[in-house]
């Protein structure tokens, strides 16, 4: 089989790794929280990202801020929330992607992996818009009963707590840190994979 | 390829994004200079060692950082702690529970930590009760204990609770020879009347648990300490023993007649032989044997029916005396296993025994008499030499692993160094007063972790502010590392410091637990989650299943409840976060709060004797909103007909919406 052929298939394969690894991870940290609070997100599900029933401890805290729960296994069974449409979503996507590249692949025609690439774009791009309105609406749709009401001194208004899509912010007495974890690695290792398909293709048709 | 490369490098630069944990751990590198900064542990750094301080009468273990001298924790063991509610709450009362019914306090003396090939290994830690002979086993995972055994056919649990090179045996002893059965007769009958117990528990290497393997039973002398051999002399035992006057009355002048006393040394593999082959005999008794369990979060109690008793003419060539100036106190073996070493009290010399001429002695047949039918080996045959004039008083003497040897005066009120083979004094240095017992961490074992000493005082009197009458007792740490030992520290301690036994901080830290999985609690009345907290009355009984939780308690308006009900609070913590227990008290409860750990249930009892609205409350200030974190239950009268109601924000648990 052409190279090309098998580095888009293994390069679309990558991308099942999304069911295995996080995707994102938010750190917290704070005076009492020496040892940081970790919350990990993977396509299907929340876990704890440092240490055991961190997010289970992270949904505690939340509350007395009035934030809503996080669609953590307990709230979800209580029917305190509804679990994230996105966990069901994204896998479909992922494995969509994953069963178009590999029959990209074997058709190789670098159109076709041109296609897939602006695909994976626009649907890591989609991927984040969405993470962001969370965190706004996490940060924002607050309980007006919250225990702690605090507001910001400068404009007076009700202080909000959205979590930094990339990057630090302080949070009251948290600092938060929120950054890529693991499967956005594999992702880029996907894009990089078939970007050489692409430019292997490419040159071989010239070579011709 | 070149591509694949280059994304590697950025995903290794994005990884490093990541926060790591701040870590406010440095190394000092070697500390030189003065005192204060040799104990000086920086806010929020970590000290060296642990040190485990016996509490004497209080009956607890206290839990020290060394070099700094700071207290810790205080575990309960043999005494009730109102603090804990241990001893108080249903669960723990089981661990006090002994053949005399429930006893609330104990004396607890000579903490021993666990060994694998003759170094501590950090999984247990076993101390003795002196008053009603028992032996407890302390989990170093949860710093709790998780067994105690009553020890039958003794008085004054002394010369224990040792362990052997691997953690095979600990054991006890008598120090008050007593009657054998118990029986009704006149006191002054004592004399090859009165008998004593050594005995050797079995330890299962897996889960620690104890029981008596046999017991073997001894001259009525009164048996002071003991330490194991290790190395060559692994196998084999060694007790002091005063009191071969076996005199009953006025034993501080009756008992210090004998111009030497003796050391038992018990050849105990020798006697596990002998048992294994029915050498010994089953004996009726009775005696409580108590555990505790992680998973029902509740202890309970055994009475345990019989023992092997083994007889010194059952087990011939495995039982000796080693004479002994006078009346010894401590008994102490070097890490090589070589040096068997008196700490006769009264006297004015310290004398040193060899294993390798012990054994010569036995295989000679060295003997110089016997005492009811144990042979006593001649003091010259077993005798390596003898340390003359190195003070007033020996009690007690620990080892360095440069072939140094640490003893206590207590009459002179000071440790002294002296080297072992040389029988030479290398440094002597006061303390402050009356030294018993002292601890080089690992000085029990056949490697000593030989930085400091902790000398353990029994008097303090000008040492410190004086608090009244009665004022602390304390241990004094010294630097060991050089030629000369240095005084760094004073420290109080609770109770009595009697005994104590160290390691590195490095043995236990990282294994301490930090939460009970709720999952894992197998506990008959705790609940997992709010929603399966309720109240259910059993005719006068009122069982209220609740759970806490930061800042809350589930439910927290309870009504029905009648004068002349026994209420029972049977209380989860939900949390499992790190360091967030909650506490518990009820206005007119008869017993004590409890302090109740992430992930743990306990239950409590109640009696409301009045018609009333009674609050109850968390203790532990566990949250900001611990304040808030509060209850109320109504009591009505007797015969009253108010039903069992009970809500969290005036809905039931598990119902709201």
């Amino acid at each position: 089989m052409r190279k090309d052929k098998i580095i888009m298939i293994v390069g679309s394969l990558i991308l099942l790794l999304l069911f295995v690894f996080p995707l994102w991870k938010i750190t917290l940290l704070a005076p009492q929280y020496p040892e940081p609070l970790g919350l990990n997100i993977h396509i299907t599900h929340l876990s704890d990202g440092n240490q055991f029933n961190d997010v289970n401890n992270i949904d505690l805290l939340n509350h007395y801020i009035g934030m809503a729960h996080l669609p953590t296994k307990i709230n979800v069974d209580k029917g305190e929330v509804e679990p994230f449409k996105e966990f069901v979503i994204i896998p479909i996507v992922v494995i969509a992607l994953t069963v178009l590249g590999v029959i990209f692949g074997f058709i190789g025609n670098r159109k076709l992996y041109a296609t897939w690439l602006v695909l994976l774009i626009i649907s890591g791009i989609i991927g984040l818009y969405d993470f962001y309105n969370w965190l706004y609406i996490y940060g924002h749709k607050l309980n007006p009963n919250a225990i702690l009401q605090i507001k910001d001194k400068v404009t007076g208004e009700m202080m909000a707590y959205q979590p930094p899509v990339f990057g630090f912010k302080q949070m009251l007495n948290f600092e938060v840190y929120s950054y890529p974890s693991t499967s956005v690695y594999f992702i880029a290792v996907s894009f990089m994979l078939v970007c050489l398909a692409f430019y292997m293709n490419l040159k071989m048709k010239t070579k011709k | 390829m070149k591509s694949i490369f280059a994304f590697l490098t950025v995903a290794v630069f994005l990884v490093s994004c990541n926060p790591a944990p701040t870590s406010s751990k440095s190394s000092k590198g070697a500390l030189t200079g003065n005192a204060a900064e040799k104990v000086y542990v920086a806010p929020g750094e970590y000290d060296e060692y642990y040190a485990f301080i016996s509490g004497g009468f209080s009956g607890q273990l206290a839990v020290y950082g060394l070099p700094s001298g700071r207290l810790f924790r205080v575990i309960p063991v043999f005494s009730q702690d109102p603090e804990k509610g241990y001893g108080y709450n249903e669960e723990t009362k089981p661990m006090l529970n002994t053949s005399h019914g429930f006893v609330p306090w104990g004396d607890s003396h000579h903490p021993d930590i666990s060994q694998t090939n003759g170094e501590l290994d950090g999984r247990w830690i076993f101390i003795n009760e002196n008053n009603t002979p028992r032996i407890a086993r302390i989990s170093l995972e949860t710093f709790e204990t998780e067994e105690i055994i009553e020890i039958p056919n003794s008085a004054g649990n002394h010369s224990s609770s040792f362990v052997t090179e691997n953690s095979e045996y600990v054991v006890a002893g008598t120090r008050f020879g007593v009657p054998i059965p118990q029986r009704d007769m006149p006191i002054s009958d004592y004399k090859g009347n009165f008998k004593a117990s050594l005995s050797f528990l079995k330890i299962n290497p897996e889960s620690g648990n104890m029981n008596i393997a046999f017991q073997i039973r001894m001259p009525g002398f009164d048996y002071d300490l003991s330490h194991p051999g290790r190395g060559k002399s692994h196998g084999w035992f060694f007790f002091t023993t005063y009191n071969t006057e076996e005199a009953h009355s006025l034993l501080e002048v009756n008992a210090s007649q004998n111009d030497k006393d003796f050391i038992a040394a018990v050849n105990w593999k020798k006697i596990e032989e002998y048992v294994a082959a029915g050498k010994g005999h089953k004996e009726a008794s009775n005696y409580a044997h108590n555990t505790w369990d992680d998973d029902t979060h509740t202890a309970t109690s055994v009475m345990e029916k019989e023992v092997w008793v083994v007889n010194p003419e059952d087990v011939p060539g495995a039982i000796y005396f080693l004479p002994t100036p006078k009346s010894p106190h401590g008994c102490d073996v070097d890490p090589t296993g070589e040096y068997i070493i008196g700490n006769g009290k009264l006297a004015a010399a310290m004398t040193v025994h060899s294993f390798t001429k012990m054994q010569k002695a036995i295989e000679d047949k060295a003997f110089d008499g016997e005492a009811y039918g144990i042979p006593i080996l001649k003091f010259d045959a077993v005798n390596y030499g003898t340390l003359e004039q190195p003070g007033l008083g020996p009690l007690h003497t620990e080892f360095d692993t440069r072939g140094n040897a640490y003893t206590t005066f207590f009459i002179s009120s000071e440790v002294v160094k002296w080297n072992v083979k040389d029988l030479k004094v290398i440094d002597r240095h006061p303390v402050y007063y009356s030294v018993g017992h002292l601890m080089i961490p690992g000085g029990n074992s056949k490697k000593p972790f030989d930085k400091y000493l902790v000398a353990m005082n029994k008097i303090t009197k000008d040492r410190y502010l004086p608090t009244g009458p009665e004022v602390c007792q304390s241990a004094q740490l010294f630097d060991i590392s050089g030629d000369k030992m240095e005084l760094l520290l004073d420290f109080p301690t609770i109770g009595e410091p009697h005994y104590a036994a160290g390691c590195p901080a490095s043995l236990i830290m990282d294994n301490s637990k930090k939460i009970y999985k709720l999952e894992e609690n197998t506990h008959p009345d705790a609940v997992k989650s709010e929603a399966e907290t309720r109240v259910v009355r059993k005719g006068n009984e009122v069982h209220i299943y609740m759970s806490m939780i930061r800042s809350h308690f589930s439910p927290d308006n309870i009504e029905g409840v009648k004068v002349g009900d026994k209420v029972f609070f049977h209380i989860t913590n939900l949390e499992q976060d790190y360091d967030v227990p909650h506490g518990f008290a009820m206005i007119g409860a008869n017993t004590a709060e409890m302090l109740i750990m992430p992930g743990r249930t306990a239950t409590s009892i109640w009696e409301p004797k009045e018609v009333g609205v009674w609050p109850f409350y968390c203790t532990d200030f566990c949250s900001a909103l611990h304040q808030e974190m509060q209850g109320y239950i109504r009591v009505s009268a007797k015969g009253a007909s108010t039903p069992i109601k009970y809500t969290i924000d005036d809905d039931i648990p598990g119902m709201e919406e």
